[in-house]
């Protein structure tokens, strides 16, 4: 079970701003999906170890050779505020 | 209907190879078809007299469907999401780059669930897709734009990326060819991250020979994939008619046991195994005890690892940016928060919800580290059965194509649509889908078509498309969406 204080704390962790009434379905939805997910318990997963990718492979290297890299304009035309060279953003001062 | 239209895309190749069909007759009409799709299997579509790249390519010119997933060189990429609304990327995917320099021109773009979080297509940003079979269903997702463009002869052949059935379950649910290879097999450079672990990118087509033109020119090893190894070996077309000395294992969890699978699913698997058998194989039950846990596993997994790649869409750097605050103490928080809430749909966000807790303090062990523990089980299960069978089969989706709205409120209940097919991509190995017959869906309603889902073990595509070939021979499905 997932409550709606939960829900507001990691909506804040997520950078998501939700609505009341999101609030109240989400508690809801995330509750059933997690009671699903818990079946999991059932197991017995003692010493077995985890998988976090599945082809095995280790320090992929390459060469440590200098190349160009994007133009600062070109990566600049998608933003939604670009200025002087640089992304804009609202102040981060609280 | 244009009979060119009916042509597999082989056969398509072997026409232009022979002066017979000039590649931008071919191009022009898909482009025509394209520009009628009723469907909203379509996002961007080139239109007709597209560049040609010339027909000494391997590929001469062929139009293909390219799922919005993949970044294409100035045209608007969006993965369905309306975050990223008049994104044009500044580089091209690695398999699209591919597919281009062998000789394919991009068609379009197809729809597709929001960052390919879906089994309906219903969460895209654009409106949902419609299942050519009825208009009134479902195409499946989250490929569900490509699996439609090919169903319906708008495309003659497409891409899209499996993250846990995104390819195999709307192939299934159009009546198309889908493969999800093995992971590693084709370079993710370019291909919107969702969960990067499971995503796979792979060809939908109409017959399992297409399927492996495609996955040949996309394979290999790309230095901007760091996980991208390439098949050892490259892929051999198919040309297997037999399955003599093969050993087929049919894990019951996955199939007469699988949650919520209908009887018209169960009828059609049951007397393809009949064929199977009568290729000459050896066919068995055998047990994949953990997969019943692969759609709780999955949907830690896979949202906790969105959850961290959809942290980049903050309205900084590309997409859109929702107006300022109000409060301007808190601007800048405040802005990320109510450009994710503008941007993102309701899905996606309860997967970001979903991923965010399982990762957070306190939760992390009980829900993700169990999660990596079940997919080590999930993945032993497979390396067990495979010590006894070349392959194992199940049905594609345990229902076929559901009624739009019909899941939509029900979370938990979409998620099961992929039931069947998430277990591969948590053990990596590779699996296709092909269609095996037609059944009435439970309630009724004409019918509609049904998968069959072959997996084998990692990098062994070649075997597994030889395996395909054959059973699609003996089955010999010829039935299409305008034709019934």
């Amino acid at each position: 079970m997932i409550d709606r204080d939960q829900v507001l704390h990691v909506a804040r962790l997520a950078r998501l701003e939700l609505t009341e009434e999101e609030l109240e379905r989400m508690a809801g939805e995330l509750s059933t999906i997690l009671d699903h997910v818990e079946q999991m318990n059932e197991l017995d997963l003692d010493g077995v170890e985890p998988t976090s990718h599945v082809v095995e492979l280790e320090n992929v290297l390459r060469a440590d050779e200098p190349r160009p890299s994007w133009p600062r304009e070109r990566m600049l035309e998608a933003a939604p505020d670009p200025d002087e060279g640089a992304f804009r953003v609202p102040s981060p001062q609280a | 209907m244009n009979d060119v239209l009916e042509l597999t895309v082989g056969q398509a190749l072997e026409r232009i190879g022979a002066g017979e069909l000039s590649s931008d007759e071919y191009f022009d009409v898909y482009a025509e078809a394209a520009a009628g799709d009723e469907l909203g299997a379509y996002l961007w579509r080139a239109g007709q007299g597209s560049p040609n790249g010339g027909s000494d390519t391997p590929l001469r010119g062929v139009p293909i469907a390219v799922k919005d997933i993949f970044c294409t060189e100035g045209i608007e990429t969006t993965a369905g999401s309306r975050i990223l609304e008049g994104y044009r990327p500044p580089y091209t995917a690695t398999a699209v780059r591919r597919l281009k320099e062998a000789g394919a021109r991009v068609l379009g773009k197809t729809n597709m669930d929001e960052f390919a979080m879906g089994s309906s297509n219903e969460n895209s940003g654009y409106g949902p897709v419609r299942n050519p079979w009825d208009p009134e269903r479902v195409p499946g997702g989250s490929s569900g734009g490509s699996a439609a463009a090919v169903a319906a002869r708008m495309a003659p052949w497409a891409i899209g990326t499996d993250t846990g059935g995104s390819i195999r379950q709307p192939a299934s649910l159009c009546g198309v060819v889908g493969m999800k290879p093995t992971y590693g097999a084709i370079s993710r450079y370019g291909m919107i991250a969702f969960a990067s672990s499971l995503d796979q990118c792979g060809p939908l087509t109409r017959d399992v020979t297409d399927a492996a033109i495609l996955l040949r020119a996309m394979e290999g090893r790309d230095p901007c994939d760091s996980t991208s190894v390439g098949i050892d070996g490259g892929i051999q077309l198919p040309s297997r008619t037999d399955l003599k000395g093969l050993r087929f294992g049919v894990p019951r969890e996955l199939s007469a046991d699988a949650e919520g699978v209908e009887p018209g699913v169960m009828q059609v698997f049951d007397r393809t195994l009949d064929l199977i058998k009568d290729l000459g194989a050896e066919v068995d039950e055998c047990e994949l005890p953990h997969s019943r846990h692969g759609i709780a596993a999955y949907y830690v997994l896979a949202p906790a690892e969105a959850s961290a790649n959809l942290a980049r869409y903050d309205g900084v750097r590309y997409g859109r940016r929702a107006g300022r605050s109000e409060e301007p103490e808190t601007a800048l928080v405040s802005m990320y928060e109510r450009t994710r809430a503008k941007g993102f749909g309701a899905e996606v966000k309860r997967r970001i919800m979903l991923g965010t807790y399982a990762l957070s303090s306190g939760y992390y062990e009980a829900y993700y580290g169990r999660a990596q523990r079940v997919r080590t089980k999930i993945a032993q299960d497979f390396a067990t059965a495979f010590e006894r069978y070349d392959y194992l089969v199940t049905p594609t989706s345990p229902t076929v194509a559901f009624e739009i709205g019909a899941r939509a409120e029900n979370p938990l209940a979409m998620y099961m649509s992929d039931y069947c097919t998430v277990p591969m991509p948590i053990a990596g190995i590779p699996a296709i889908s092909i269609p095996a017959g037609l059944a009435q869906p439970d309630g009724g309603g004409p019918d509609l078509p049904v998968g069959l889902q072959i997996t084998s073990p990692a990098f062994t595509e070649s075997g597994l498309l030889d395996a395909a070939f054959a059973i699609e021979g003996a089955i010999g499905f010829d039935a299409s969406p305008g034709a019934s």
